[in-house]
This record gives structure tokens, sequence and C-alpha cells, in this order.
């Protein structure tokens, strides 16, 4: 799961969260109980759907602005290691 | 200026009508934080030199004859999950303690178009996620009231700067109780509004489906106040909704004479003995008061501790990939991208994010998806389906907003269950997505405040603070506090 999550772990924090998580598995076994075949699944709560706007213009946010902010940026755009490798 | 005003609406009336001055005001709050700040730590930036400059502007305008608007001159603070372009915006997180945001959020303009004065940037649970405020990278914020006990959580900076007088109105965001909890907890009031009320832009995302931004005040009148001001349709939220905000302060004083309140039968147990006649207290109040108190059963309300706990994580660990070391924040270099990302996230993230992410990311991995994150969602629907026949019979319904006053500094910090069960009572109203407030009503064990909660259908925010506001003038039966029992 760790590893899914892109989170590198010690073998301490492993032992610990693995604990806590299955002690929570166990609490949310409550749900098991209840028959939901009939319920329609809900993703979200105020019934908005396809939420549009007109296409015009405006300002975007300041490029110099965003990247002054990125831990490395060159040439305008931001600036990221090899993406091979382990990837 | 002799006594201070303490209130949004004496605040903004006194600077508008020129009987005392922006500059004054900030000052008396400036002098409250020099003098507890240390002690309580609300704050993670306090911004004096910038306050006392948009003071002097707002001051100016008074002086030329133009109106600064309805929080003229009003000290405001904001969680610090909140974009305010040019000013840290931390999260309280070590992944973005040097990030400053490249725009301001809705919230955070309407307020300063409204003429607020913003002191400063309050702590929180990293990324909101937590009950207690102890859960931040820069250390636990303190409760004004008493320092041993903490603030609650996760806006608990937002609530502990109104209690301790740093600011006359503050904002958080709720997630599953964030700003209802603290504020019961330090004894202020504290709102959260329908979801898509109000525009969630520049609000850093914890979980998109049930994030929602509120204030907190020390008067029911103040929280209406403030609510009308950061209410309203947002074209750059999609899930802003589209109708117009009623006038939130025109039902203030009509009284709840008619009204049906609704008492949860099958609510779960667990609450202290301390709070729970706090809360018979409130229905006697507002019986005596010409209201009609009715039993109504929500029985999904039960399932909503671990629906909650599956769908917020699930929504953190999608909304959390962002932090990659890429484009803001902190980066870890590495090798090659993918050993940026892990270094990355395992340095800036804090326990208790990485834990809720890799508890979302088991919710919604292959296999297990079904299992937990679609079981979730059903439960969702099947808990409003509960609350929506149950207001069939009743207008509001009232139920205690967090099981125990304030606790102990570090009581439960090793034991993650015990603090997500603190959320028992307001976690359902962030998965329906209806409105929901604590109100402060008196106190229970060791003096500490007691906060009874207001939960009403959607878009129910009238009825609901004028529900509030009952309470609020009822005050409460002097009598015996019971010790708090075992929790």
């Amino acid at each position: 799961m760790a590893k899914l999550a892109r989170l590198a772990l010690t073998p301490e924090e492993l032992r610990v969260a693995a604990a806590q998580l299955s002690g929570m598995l166990e609490h949310f076994a409550d749900i098991d109980e209840l028959d939901l075949t009939q319920i329609e699944p809900m993703t979200q709560p105020y019934h908005l759907v396809n939420v549009m706007r007109d296409d015009t213009e405006a300002p975007t946010l300041d490029r110099a602005e965003v990247l002054a902010e990125a831990p490395r940026a060159e040439a305008g755009r931001f600036r990221v290691p090899s993406t091979g490798g382990a990837g | 200026m002799s006594a201070a005003p303490r209130t949004v609406r004496d605040i903004a009336a006194g600077v508008r009508s020129g009987e005392f001055t922006a500059v004054d005001v900030l000052e008396q709050h400036l002098a409250a934080i020099s003098a507890r700040e240390g002690d309580v730590h609300a704050f993670n930036l306090v911004l004096a030199d910038a306050a006392l400059e948009r003071a002097a502007a707002i001051d100016a305008d008074v002086a030329a004859g133009r109106d600064p608007g309805p929080l003229a001159g009003v000290p405001i603070a904001l969680k610090d999950n909140m974009c305010t372009r040019g000013v840290p915006t931390t999260c309280s997180s070590k992944i973005l303690a040097d990030w400053k945001p490249p725009y301001d959020g809705t919230v955070v303009s309407r307020l300063a178009a409204a003429g607020a004065v913003t002191v400063g940037k309050t702590n929180l649970d990293e990324f909101a996620m937590g009950s207690s405020t102890e859960n931040s990278a820069f250390g636990p914020t303190f409760n004004p009231l008493d320092t041993s006990r903490v603030a609650g959580g996760s806006s608990g900076g937002s609530a502990a700067a109104v209690a301790a007088g740093f600011a006359a109105l503050s904002f958080g965001s709720d997630t599953g109780g964030s700003i209802r909890q603290p504020a019961a907890l330090c004894g202020v009031v504290g709102v959260k509004p329908t979801y898509g009320r109000v525009s969630r832009y520049g609000l850093v995302a914890f979980a998109s489906s049930l994030d929602q931004i509120g204030p907190f005040t020390h008067t029911v009148a103040d929280a209406a106040l403030a609510l009308q001001v950061i209410s309203g349709h947002d074209p750059a939220d999609s899930t802003s909704i589209p109708e117009a905000p009623p006038d939130f302060s025109a039902v203030l004083g009509r009284g709840v004479e008619g009204l049906r309140i609704g008492r949860i039968a099958d609510l779960p147990a667990g609450a202290d003995p301390d709070v729970g006649e706090r809360l018979d207290q409130a229905f006697a109040a507002l019986a005596a008061a010409g209201a009609s108190i009715v039993d109504v059963n929500v029985p999904a309300f039960t399932y909503g501790l671990t629906a909650y706990y599956i769908i917020a994580p699930a929504e953190a660990s999608s909304n959390l990939a962002r932090y990659d070391g890429v484009r803001y924040g902190l980066r870890v270099e590495g090798a090659d991208t993918d050993a940026m990302y892990m270094a990355t996230r395992s340095a800036g993230f804090g326990d208790e994010v990485k834990r809720r992410i890799m508890l979302g990311t088991y919710a919604l991995s292959a296999g297990y998806y079904d299992a937990y994150y679609g079981k979730a969602l059903r439960i969702r629907r099947l808990m409003t389906q509960d609350f929506d026949a149950a207001y069939q019979h009743c207008d509001v319904m009232l139920t205690p907003t967090s099981p125990t006053v304030a606790f102990e500094v570090g009581a439960k910090t090793a034991d993650p269950l015990a603090m997500y069960l603190c959320d028992t009572y307001t976690i359902p109203s962030n998965l329906t997505g209806h409105p929901a407030m604590s109100v402060p009503f008196g106190t229970g064990a060791d003096d500490l405040p007691v906060g009874v909660q207001i939960l009403a259908p959607s878009l129910g925010e009238p009825v609901m603070l004028q529900v509030a506001a009952q309470l609020e003038r009822e005050g409460i039966v002097p009598g015996t506090i019971p010790s708090r029992g075992a929790s």
C-alpha cells in the first residue's frame, strides 16, 4: 500500500501503521451487516451535473509567479529529473 | 477607546459610523495576541504589519465618506489551508512550509471586499486531518480556556483565535466536523453551511465531496452576517450551487414557536453525562419557548463513522497525489521522478496524513474497492434517505456536537480510532451535504464549554440559525454539573 501511495516507511513505521490500519478495518466491519444491494452509490451531495461555463477569455495565473514557487524551474517550465529508471 | 467591542456587528457598526477606528480595534486584538499567543499557539503566521496597513486604509475610506463594507475593520483569522496570494499557506505541513499561493481564494477575496482585516493564518491538523490540532507540523494549538486541553480540530487555531480574543471572526473548513467540534470545545459558535453554499476555490482540498468553509464567531448574529458575506455562486467552483442565498439574519428574532425539533431516538451512544445533560436542557428550553420535541429515527447514523473514514481518506489519497515535488512545495531530489516522488512525500507528510493516504489507497485498490469504497458510497445514500425521511417529521434536529468537553493534550494521539470517534455526531452532515452548526450551551466537566449541534436539511440555514439564536437567548438553567464519566 505504501509503495502504491509513493510513501517510503521505515520497518518500525510499517509495523505501527499495519497494526493501526488493522484496528480500523476491524471497526469498519460494522457495515458488513447491512444489505446495500438495492441502494445506489452516492458520490456527491448536491444534485448538480455537467456544470459548464461560457467559453470566454479570462486572465490566467502569472507564469513567473507560479514558477517562482517551483522547487526547480528552467526556461519557463518545471524542471524534473529523468522519468526513466525504477518508475 | 474603553472596553473593546467584541462582536463582529459592534465592530463593523462602530468603524462604519466613525465611533472608533479600525486601527484601534486591530491594536486591541494584536495586544491580546502579544499577551497570550505564546501559550495558545493559534497562529502559523501573524500579519501585524499588513493588517495595520489595511486597517489604516479602512479608516481612510471612512474618513473620505466611503463605506468599507459590512465587515468594516473586523479583525479576522483564516485557517492556513485557504490560499492567500503571496502569503504563506502551509496547511500545517512540511510539504507546503514555504509555499506562497499565486492567487487568493474566493472566500478570501470576498472578505477583503467586505472590509475585513486579516490578522493571521491559523494552525490546523496537517491538511485538516485530525480532531485536536495536535497533528500540526508546527506544534499543537492549546485551548485558551484551559491550555492543558486541546482546542479541537482540525480548525483548532481558528476556534482558539476567536475564543482568545485574537480575532472577532475566523474561518475554518469542515470535512467531518472540523469547524463544529473545535467551536464546541472552545465555547464559540461554528457553522458548516450546505455543501456548495460557499465556494471552495482556493481552499486546499482534503475530501472534495465533503469539504465546506464556514465561520467561527461569538454570537449567532455574527455567524449569520459572516455567512452572508461568503455565500453565493462562484463560477470558479463547479460544485458551487446556483441559488442565491437568502437573508440569513432576517429570521434570528423569530423564536421557535411552532417549530418541530427532532430528537434522534437511535442516536449512537457515547456522549459523556455532562454533555447529555446540557442537550436535555436545550430540548427543554426550546420546548418552553413553544417548540415541539419530536422523536425521530435515523438508523444509518451509526454507520456514518465507517463510511466517512473510507470516503474521506479515499478522496484525500487522490487529492494529495499532487504533492509530488514537481510544481510547488517541498522537493527531495532523487535519481528519477519516481524516487523523487517517494522521497518528497515521505519527508513532507506527517504520520496521520500518511496513515490516511494509505487507508484511502487501500479502500480504492483493486479487489477492495467494492468492499470498502463502493459500500461507503451506498451508506452515504442510505444516510441521506434516512435524514430526508426524518425531516418529514421535524424542522431541525439536535445532538451533542462532541461526545466530550475538551480533552487533555496527548490523551488520544496514540490511538487514531479513539480520535476518530470524536467525530461521531458531526460526520453525517458532511456525508449528506446538509448544514449544521454548534452553539455554546453552558459548561460541563471542569467548567469547560459544551456545544449543542443543530442539524438542518439541505439549504436549511435560516431555520438552523433561528433555532441557534433561541438557544443563545435561553442560555442554560443553572444546575449541578455531573462529573465526566469514563469515555
